[in-house]
């Protein structure tokens, strides 16, 4: 028989992954959910998640691959800004997915106990379904334009998406908390990750910044955009030490985004 | 020897499923303007009047300053046994909700702890996380997993929730076309079905008609009785609580005022809310002339009850004094608080040329009511008066008495169409062939 205790606690235990373990069903559920109320009444339903970074990667092709001559270390430029768009979108998407996942579920969060992690947790899925969508059509650039991928290349690809699962729920949970109390979160966040895309190599390679390209490597997302280009496209060896630095860099800010989240969870029902 | 072995044993296996300590909440009480707080205001705050800001925390800091704080519920010790049914009833605000809030663990205890021997199931409201995007089907399956059940039990329930919310017609239609009839039967089905050792009930049964809200009583006493299931019940509804619970609790101003059997506690908390008419004071007015003391309901039998039954007279009483000579007379309205320009009953103490005192001194007057309500509650007004238009001294208490139908009346009070007239006056038809 199930034995509970009920009293103020504020850390986080191997008891939260234990329950969390057993709430997975709804994690599923939540994440079945928002897929699916996505794309209903929509008239060309999941078609969405393909358009979307197709018509950015044509955009920025045209603008600045095509108009601003922007050097892509020797790949065609669609290619090349598609590999990042991929990984960016799946960060900035989830991050604000994150952001918004108590307030989106206020109704829920007052009237029935979970473990709040599970809102966030299934926001990332929710993304990560639509990368995998997306990632179809480098699929078919990587045919037009010929490109064979290194198969050992491929296999750090898990490890970038780690990275960039773990940065988005660690900065995510942090803005989600401070979401709940003041929302100023949700004005600020759409300019914060526009900012942060001209921050980070997407449209331009990171050797653009010459000496100074080393300071990108503070975004932890620099290091999977690079390592990604370098290991489907070959354009430049595998840095380890970038891998290994963002990988340090998202575990930390992991541990405190959840540090954060697990310290004001218990009040988020009464001030949401 | 033998038997004390067999005792403690035994004792160990009832250990109490809910066992409450010394729980208590706390909130802090935010003056705002309204809305949410933002960042920006609180910079604002901060810019404008740093001194006084800096002033604030650090006398905050060392205690010399509190913030407004309010205690929803203060020490709260309970133990409920395994198999009972527990009814909480008390005012609204005073502290029902938050109990079970606290024990469906949305929100934290500031002190105490409670614990648990058992899997947690509650139903704050009906229909919690139902999408109107998606089907009926769909959100079976969602809103099931949100109370805490595992697919596979979904799966197998399946065809018995479609079956009580009784809506397979519409199984594959968004809730957003649902009637909230439909909305409601089919939420409350899928709570209905989920087996969980403990069950939280908050009024749910306010929403839906008079005919499915029989239906889920129906059902939780069902679940009561025979699957020995504790379940923990907060209700206005009196009636209801008789029905399904053993034992009740009255709580008022987050405190626990009663305990004990069901019928001992209603009596006790119905006449605490009596014992507050009596110290109703209408402030608005000068009353030095006339000053109405207390207003007493009071059952067929006489006893302060007001609580009635429908094929019963019952009686209101009057105090009042007189503090100068006057000739005057006692108003009495009987209405429902939703139309209150609408008078279900009006009457005057001077009604058939009877005449009232005048002489100062203290009076009681006292009026018969006929059974001729229909279950609900209404309010009453009473006043003195020496026109219509003006009252010396008057009270008014919304929703004081509670008319219920124990079936004692020759005709079936509750059928539907019934239920939709105020008044249950027998009349008498006379049919014969022309």
């Amino acid at each position: 028989m199930e034995h509970t205790v009920i009293k103020s606690r504020k850390t986080f235990s191997l008891k939260d992954v234990k329950e969390l373990w057993q709430y997975r069903e709804l994690l599923y559920f939540f994440s079945w959910r928002d897929l699916k109320v996505r794309y209903k009444q929509t008239f060309v339903g999941v078609a969405w998640a393909i358009f979307q970074p197709f018509i950015t990667m044509v955009v920025f092709s045209v603008f600045f691959g095509g108009l601003a001559k922007m050097p892509s270390d020797g790949v065609p430029y669609p290619i090349f800004v598609y590999v990042g768009l991929l990984f960016w979108q799946f960060f900035s998407g989830s991050l604000s997915e994150i952001s918004g996942s108590l307030i989106n579920n206020q109704a829920i969060i007052t009237k029935v106990y979970f473990p709040r992690l599970i809102l966030p947790i299934s926001s990332v899925i929710t993304k990560f379904v639509d990368f995998l969508i997306a990632t179809v059509i480098l699929i078919g650039l990587m045919f037009y334009y010929g490109y064979i991928p290194h198969l050992s290349g491929l296999l750090i690809i898990p490890l970038l998406l780690l990275i960039t699962f773990m940065a988005s729920i660690g900065l995510g949970l942090f803005l989600a908390s401070i979401n709940v109390k003041y929302r100023d979160v949700r004005y600020a966040l759409p300019f914060f990750i526009q900012t942060l895309l001209f921050l980070t190599p997407v449209i331009y390679p990171a050797s653009i910044a010459g000496k100074y390209s080393y300071l990108l490597a503070i975004n932890p997302i620099m290091g999977v955009i690079q390592s990604a280009r370098a290991a489907i496209l070959g354009t430049t060896p595998i840095n380890w030490l970038l891998i290994e630095i963002s990988l340090i860099g998202t575990f930390i800010l992991l541990i405190f985004g959840i540090y954060v989240f697990k310290k004001t969870e218990r009040y988020f029902a009464d001030i949401i | 020897m033998k038997n004390m072995q067999i005792d403690t044993k035994n004792n160990k296996n009832l250990k109490p499923i809910i066992e409450i300590r010394n729980i208590g909440k706390k909130y802090n009480i935010v003056h705002q303007k309204g809305g949410y707080i933002a960042l920006r205001d609180i910079l604002m705050n901060v810019l404008k009047s740093p001194f006084s800001f800096l002033k604030t925390k650090a006398k905050r800091a060392i205690g010399l300053e509190k913030k407004e704080e309010f205690w929803a519920l203060k020490n709260i010790n309970l133990t409920i046994k395994k198999g009972e049914v527990v009814g909480i009833i008390g005012a609204n605000g005073a502290g029902k909700s938050t109990l079970l809030k606290i024990l469906s663990q949305i929100t934290p205890p500031t002190e105490g702890e409670i614990v648990l021997r058992g899997r947690v199931g509650s139903l704050l409201e009906v229909g919690t996380g139902f999408h109107p995007e998606l089907t009926g089907r769909e959100n079976i399956f969602l809103n099931g997993a949100i109370l805490g059940m595992k697919k596979k039990e979904i799966v197998k329930k399946f065809d018995k929730i479609v079956a009580f919310a009784d809506i397979d017609k519409f199984l594959d239609t968004p809730v957003k076309y649902y009637s909230s009839g439909m909305y409601v039967r089919l939420a409350f089905s899928v709570a209905a079905h989920m087996e969980p050792d403990i069950l939280i009930i908050d009024e749910v049964l306010a929403v839906g008609d008079a005919e499915f809200q029989k239906k889920c009583l129906g059902k939780m006493d069902n679940i009561a009785k025979t699957q020995d299931r504790t379940i923990i019940f907060v209700s206005h509804n009196m009636e209801a609580i008789k029905r399904i619970c053993s034992k009740c609790i009255y709580i008022n101003k987050g405190k626990i005022i009663n305990i004990g059997n069901t019928e001992e506690v209603i009596t006790k908390y119905l006449r605490k809310n009596q014992t507050g008419q009596i110290e109703y004071t209408n402030t608005k007015i000068k009353k030095d002339e006339a000053e109405i003391l207390k207003m007493t309901i009071k059952d067929y039998a006489g006893n302060i009850n007001s609580n009635l039954d429908m094929s019963e007279s019952f009686f209101i009483e009057i105090e009042y004094q007189l503090k100068v000579e006057l000739s005057c007379f006692v108003v009495l309205k009987i209405f429902k608080s939703s139309t209150p320009n609408i008078f279900i009953l009006f009457s005057l103490s001077n009604d058939n040329n009877q005449e009232s005192p005048k002489n100062p001194g203290l009076y009681k007057a006292v009026a018969k009511i006929d059974p001729l309500l229909n279950s609900d509650s209404y309010s009453v007004l009473v006043g003195i008066s020496t026109n219509t238009t003006n009252y010396l001294d008057y009270i008014i208490e919304h929703n004081v008495i509670s008319i219920y139908n124990s079936g004692k009346f020759a005709f079936p009070a509750v059928e539907t169409i019934r239920k939709n007239s105020l008044t249950v006056i027998p009349i008498k038809w006379d049919i014969s062939e022309m």
